[in-house]
């Protein structure tokens, strides 16, 4: 086995390293406290680098960084805890788009969400259907010209900073599930449609949108009539090695460090002296060198053209069960002050050990749940029956 | 960045499967199991040159890189194989990188002798609880700031233990000093990390071997008139330990890798594969062990042989709590900071 990376990605490292350093502030990571998980600022700095287009595959007309050097972007993002998020859905949506949209879609959303100016939110996931997303009951009806769309969608995160929703609708009910589905890219500001908030346990607002007889033309279609399925394939294979989540805990473990080398205890014991939490901390480091070791491999076989899939859940599984471990030992250490709000008195590292552990239960839960997740790895690398 | 074995390291894992599929069978296993050493195999593994693969090539050894004997560790794990190849190969290392022109060193290269290594520091002139120390013809020991060399199998006596290992009580006191001071330190270290990643390398075989037997176990056992393997429950966590099995195939390979290029992150990650692997190996040998209901508990079914084996690897190198406390003195900072 060969771990290094090649010179152009230890180069680019760098790059990303002095990047962050100038551009990832106090007040850009503040912002993200506030409850929307992006920062316009932030993103557009990335954009303006070229690493959004840059992401995208070059047989797309993209700016070819390769897997490798996508993967130390993350990961570098990642550990300095900067908001990824819409970094992420510009690079998804635009290869989606790139590969299998219209060019109306192509010249109207890849410009600007390349450029940094626009985002789209995903409209997958409905209140009765979340992990069995091919169940989907948004209807969309071709009324002449144009598609007529009534239903609800949650979890439409950033949608009400976005201008587009990508929307998963049903347009036959007389077929399997997985076949009568058609995707649409939809502008927000379309008459019919209601951005309600969701706010949730962690600091982050999530929404809930409504679509009451939205109009839309054809041209905001993407993919077959039905075809809605292989969209979300494609969604799925851009988001191998660009989505984040292999190292939720760096940053967690990094504030952590820095309390408990300032705080005595009330017996005047500084905090990191104490042996039990000195093993926990380095349980904590460990854990993540094994996501490190994860997060490598799916960028090693994203470089090498394989379409991983099992690879992907072990780690997701393990980096986020990791981590809602960590958030729960690191806010007990903290003690009783770990309970303390973002910007109270005597609130550990500014508070942000009571956000982590407010944070953390979302991690196994979106993107595909722990527990689809190993329905996965035990259909796919154990070879067990498929039990839904 | 290349992570998965090239065509050569295929080649060579293939050809030492084949050896310990024909040398260390379930059956041999357990036929050596009242003293955890095979010496039949020992004889054809010498004919294979894996005893000194490792060894500079100046002094007549292989010279294979640490990542080959990787290769061989996992395997030594899957099967579960009485041999100290691991102790052999890491003590005959710190030997050679010690004492280069000892006379021992041509024996040790062809294997006709074994040497290993006491993990802990001796008691005056005691090293206890040898690793393969029933078994080796020579052991390094830590003894103060000497590192001190015994041979003759006369100075051991084996003792039954959880993982059916020959381990046993050494006597050093008319042994060699073979390096004093920071020598010994240093070497000791190396050979100590080199120990852990390869048991690390060793126990995510075990671990993933464990597993498998679970999982056909899983795929032949009706009850409810259903394959238990159909049952959510089960499939879970097979999944949970598989994925920690995985997760320690690549952290450990990863602590193989950065001892061979001596970057200074060996000692570190080496301890943290072997910690994490520890755990995984345990844990995927229990789950495998339970879901096979009262038969786990058989002394006929196999999967007992890993559960015991999965403890016993790893903790001959002493109570895990401390390893996490040197780890946490390499990686952590002390003290206040205002």
């Amino acid at each position: 086995m060969d771990w290094s990376f090649p010179t152009e990605a230890e180069e680019f490292r760098i790059e990303v390293k002095a990047f962050i350093a100038e551009h990832l502030t106090e007040d850009v990571i503040n912002s993200t406290h506030e409850g929307t998980i992006h920062n316009w600022d932030f993103h557009k700095k990335i954009a303006e680098r070229g690493w959004l287009g840059g992401a995208v595959p070059s047989e797309l007309g993209g700016g070819g960084k390769s897997a490798l050097e996508m993967a130390v972007m993350i990961e570098e993002l990642q550990l300095a805890g900067a908001p990824i998020d819409g970094m992420g859905v510009a690079i998804v949506v635009a290869s989606v788009v790139l590969e299998l949209g219209n060019d109306h879609l192509k010249e109207t959303i890849v410009p600007k969400l390349l450029s940094g100016e626009t985002l789209v939110s995903f409209g997958y996931t409905e209140p009765d259907s979340g992990s069995d997303v091919a169940a989907a009951q948004t209807r969309a009806v071709k009324d002449g010209d144009e598609w007529v769309i009534n239903g609800q969608k949650m979890w439409t995160t950033m949608a009400h900073i976005a201008d587009y929703v990508l929307l998963l609708t049903r347009t036959n009910t007389e077929v399997p599930k997985h076949k009568g589905l058609t995707f649409f890219i939809v502008p927000l500001d379309t008459a019919g449609i209601e951005i309600q908030p969701v706010h949730t346990m962690g600091t982050e607002r999530s929404n809930a949108t409504f679509y009451d007889d939205v109009r839309i033309g054809d041209e905001w279609r993407i993919g077959e009539i039905d075809g809605g399925w292989e969209i979300m394939k494609a969604a799925l294979k851009y988001e191998r090695g660009i989505a984040g989540g292999q190292f939720p805990s760096p940053p967690l473990v990094d504030a952590f460090i820095e309390h408990a080398q300032a705080v005595e205890r009330p017996d005047g014991s500084v905090i990191i002296d104490d042996p039990v939490v000195r093993e926990r901390l380095v349980r904590a480091m460990i854990d993540v060198e094994v996501c490190r070791g994860f997060a490598y491999n799916t960028a090693f076989l994203a470089s090498e053209g394989v379409m991983f899939g099992v690879e992907g859940s072990m780690t997701k599984l393990f980096a986020s069960e990791s981590y809602k471990k960590h958030s729960k030992w690191f806010i007990e250490m903290a003690g009783t002050e770990g309970l303390l709000f973002l910007g109270e008195e005597g609130a550990p590292v500014g508070g942000v050990i009571d956000e982590h552990f407010r944070h953390a239960p979302v991690t196994t839960i979106y993107g595909g749940t722990s527990e689809i997740n190993r329905n996965l790895i035990a259909e796919g690398l154990l070879g067990l029956p498929r039990t839904r | 960045m290349y992570l998965r074995l090239n065509s050569d390291e295929l080649a060579i894992k293939d050809i030492f499967r084949s050896f310990f599929e024909s040398e260390c069978s379930v059956e041999r296993v357990r036929s050596s199991q009242h003293v955890g050493f095979d010496s039949g195999a020992w004889e054809r593994l010498i004919e294979t040159g894996a005893p000194g693969m490792c060894l500079p090539e100046q002094i007549g050894g292989g010279g294979a890189p640490l990542t080959t004997g990787a290769i061989v560790a996992d395997l030594v794990g899957e099967y579960v194989a009485p041999l100290p190849f691991i102790e052999h190969l890491v003590a005959s290392r710190l030997l050679a990188s010690l004492a280069p022109d000892h006379d021992l060193i041509p024996s040790l290269i062809s294997g006709e002798k074994i040497i290993s290594l006491a993990l802990q520091p001796a008691n005056k002139n005691l090293a206890k609880l040898v690793p393969a120390g029933a078994v080796a013809d020579a052991i390094i020991a830590c003894k103060g700031n000497d590192l001190v060399l015994t041979t003759g199998k006369d100075h051991a006596s084996h003792l039954r233990n959880t993982a059916d290992l020959p381990l046993a009580n050494c006597l050093i006191s008319d042994g060699e000093t073979i390096a004093s001071g920071d020598a010994t330190l240093n070497g000791f270290n190396r050979a100590r990390s080199e120990w852990q990643a390869l048991m690390a390398v060793a126990l995510t075989g075990l671990g993933r071997k464990a597993v498998d037997i679970g999982v056909s176990y899983a795929k032949e056992r009706y009850q409810f008139g259903v394959l238990i393997g159909s049952f959510q429950g089960l499939q879970h966590g097979f999944a949970s330990a598989i994925t920690d099995v995985e997760g320690s195939h690549f952290l450990s390979n990863r602590a193989i890798s950065s001892l061979e290029d001596n970057k200074g992150l060996g000692d570190r990650l080496s301890g943290m594969a072997f910690l994490f692997a520890s755990e995984a190996a345990l844990n995927a040998s229990s789950t495998s062990l339970q879901y096979h209901g009262g038969y786990g508990f058989a002394e006929e079914y196999d999967i007992q042989l890993y559960y015991r084996r999965a403890k016993g690897w790893p903790l001959q190198l002493g109570d895990p709590g401390v390893e996490y406390q040197r780890l946490a003195d390499l990686c952590l900072p002390s003290g206040k900071v205002a």
